[in-house]
């Protein structure tokens, strides 16, 4: 199978694996039925290393934003260690404009729990955390209880599947911060400190969780993993873009007719998402501006989205990157002032004030942002929010930094016009000292 | 202070972790599900329970917007004012919740019924605008929706 992206009778003809449209899959006697945990028999066939070799050929990237190669990640795990080792996924989900991982919790939860079992016999780890966000409480309950029907199946637990492979699986509820969704944050919390990133290196495959090497993988990307041992990384490899391929779950929310998670090859141009599965814009307006990944990521301009594909090469190449695949519509009749102000809010309230750029910086933008906002910024101000932006950005532990300045500076970068247009309709205008 | 059977589960959770530390956040979502919210003395019980300085349960405490310090109503009503919900209409939602409920962002009412919060992305964004009370998730929200709601509640 060879998907092209530009094809549109055939990306219908995707035929989905992550999220199918099949609803009982939640169920263990359906999921058993329909070729579940079929994977892991395989993989428990093959060798562990050769399993990482599966994953790194199959070029799968991480779908919690980074888009780091999963196999590489996984071959940094020491091997025939002493210590124990850990498997953490990242179930936070807190990136504005991202509700993937919800689906799979809800609609595909033991892809969830094959793919994590897999990735513990790849690596030799007899202990998985599936850390969710506190907020998910009834998503929580979906998944300890797919967790529980594959430990009475002996599917979890000791000696699986009849084999010398025990893994433990547990899930750790985060309790409402944004930043438990960055891999060290998450691993404090799961220690039960406050959630403050850890300077790296040491990165996690050396010192993790309570010392002990760690792997932390997104539950798409984990969801992921099955399918490649199922299909084979030749098949896996040839989704979507060569260098990010695979199906991946997009979200489209905002001014859209038909927001939603939407699950297709890597590739698919913006504008066919945004028009053919969202349904377009209410009422046939135009779009003035489209973050595509997430809040974090660098917001686009409505008329430069021509030739923009979702996979991580094309959104690079335009500015911006692909996130967590939140795309967030925004129609021509959009207050992006209030948009800006908005979400350098979130980072304000968000960080977690450990590094004193973020902590301050974030807090500036914001003031600086509300002055736009109440039509009391002074032209002066547009370049002071930017100078605030760029030293906040690099400056700080994790990336949340930068994820706060990034939003602010492609704002001004693509969208100037608006904040001048604020400051000449000033009310400080007439006031000459 | 924690009913035996929440000790029973506090018992399994520590052969989970290496570390009693690590029950920290399962042990204070338990008190806050047992209690309402969790109190000072309840952070000192935690303290006790898993050898843990008091201090750090309270900074714990303080650092997760989820966990409450302080009483609040029997229902807590949070609205997604982030972006993609503010697209979607978050503003008069929550306008018109703080009408319906005589109560602004971050009070709780009188008779302790209501508390209204604003909150972060609660991941709910193709289905917005929406709101939580407690585990469960409003969605598609309309002022109607909320009045029914509300009235339900009362």
């Amino acid at each position: 199978m060879n998907l092209r992206p530009s094809d549109t009778e055939q990306l219908n003809a995707w035929k989905r694996v992550i999220i199918p449209d099949d609803r009982d899959l939640y169920k263990i006697d359906h999921y058993l039925a329909h070729g579940g945990y079929k994977a892991l028999k395989k993989a428990l066939e093959m060798k562990p290393e050769e399993v990482i070799d599966e994953v790194k050929r199959s070029n799968l990237r991480g779908r919690g934003g980074a888009c780091f190669p999963t196999g590489l990640k996984w071959s940094f795990m020491p091997k025939n260690f002493d210590k124990p080792k850990y498997l953490c996924v990242n179930g936070d989900e807190s990136e504005p404009g991202t509700f993937k991982d919800r689906q799979i919790f809800e609609y595909n939860p033991h892809l969830l729990i094959e793919g994590t079992l897999i990735a513990c016999y790849a690596m030799g780890i007899t202990t998985a955390y599936i850390y969710i966000r506190g907020e998910y409480g009834k998503w929580i309950k979906m998944l300890q209880k797919a967790i529980d029907d594959a430990y009475a199946n002996g599917l979890v637990g000791e000696k699986i599947l009849g084999t010398e492979f025990s893994t433990q699986v547990y899930i750790h509820r985060g309790a409402g911060a944004y930043i438990c969704g960055e891999e060290s944050s998450l691993m404090n919390s799961i220690e039960g400190e406050r959630g403050y990133p850890r300077v790296k290196p040491p990165f996690p495959a050396q010192v993790g969780l309570w010392g002990c090497p760690t792997t932390i993988n997104n539950v798409e990307t984990i969801s992921n993993i099955p399918v490649i041992i199922s299909y084979g990384w030749e098949w896996y490899s040839k989704i979507g873009t060569a260098k990010h391929p695979g199906p991946i779950l997009v979200g489209v929310s905002g001014h859209v007719n038909n927001p939603g998670v939407f699950e297709m090859p890597t590739g698919e141009p913006l504008l066919e998402i945004i028009y053919k599965r969202a349904g377009g814009v209410p009422g046939d307006k135009g779009i003035k501006a489209v973050i595509p990944g997430g809040s974090s990521t660098m917001i686009l301009r409505g008329d430069q989205l021509e030739g923009i594909r979702m996979d991580a090469e094309s959104l690079k190449t335009a500015g911006s990157s692909v996130g967590t695949a939140g795309i967030i519509v925004m129609d021509e009749d959009t207050d992006l002032i209030q948009v800006i102000t908005r979400i350098a809010e979130f980072y304000y309230r968000e960080s977690c004030g450990q590094c004193t750029p973020c902590r301050e910086g974030t807090d500036w933008m914001f003031k600086i942002l509300k002055r736009f906002q109440r039509y009391e910024a002074k032209k002066e101000d547009i370049d002071l929010l930017l100078d605030v932006a760029n030293n906040i950005e690099g400056n700080t532990i994790c990336a949340l930094g930068d994820a706060a300045a990034w939003p602010v500076q492609s704002m001004i970068r693509n969208f100037r016009d608006e904040f001048e247009q604020r400051v000449q309709t000033s009310r400080f205008q007439e006031i000459v000292l | 202070m924690l009913s035996e059977s929440n000790l029973n589960k506090v018992e399994q959770l520590r052969k989970r972790y290496p570390t009693s530390q690590a029950l920290v956040l399962p042990v204070l979502w338990m008190v806050q599900e047992q209690e309402g919210y969790i109190s000072e003395d309840s952070m000192k019980y935690v303290a006790a329970l898993l050898h843990i300085p008091f201090g750090h349960i309270l900074g714990v405490v303080s650092f997760y917007t989820m966990l409450q310090k302080n009483r609040i109503g029997k229902h807590h009503i949070e609205v997604c004012t982030n972006i993609s919900c503010m697209l979607r209409g978050s503003v008069k939602i929550l306008e018109h919740i703080e009408q319906r409920l005589g109560i602004t962002v971050g009070e709780t009412s009188p008779d302790k019924k209501w508390t209204l919060s604003e909150a972060e992305c609660m991941g709910s964004c193709g289905t917005a605008p929406m709101l939580a009370i407690g585990d469960e998730y409003y969605e598609n929200l309309t002022l109607e929706k909320i009045d029914k709601l509300i009235d339900n509640l009362k």
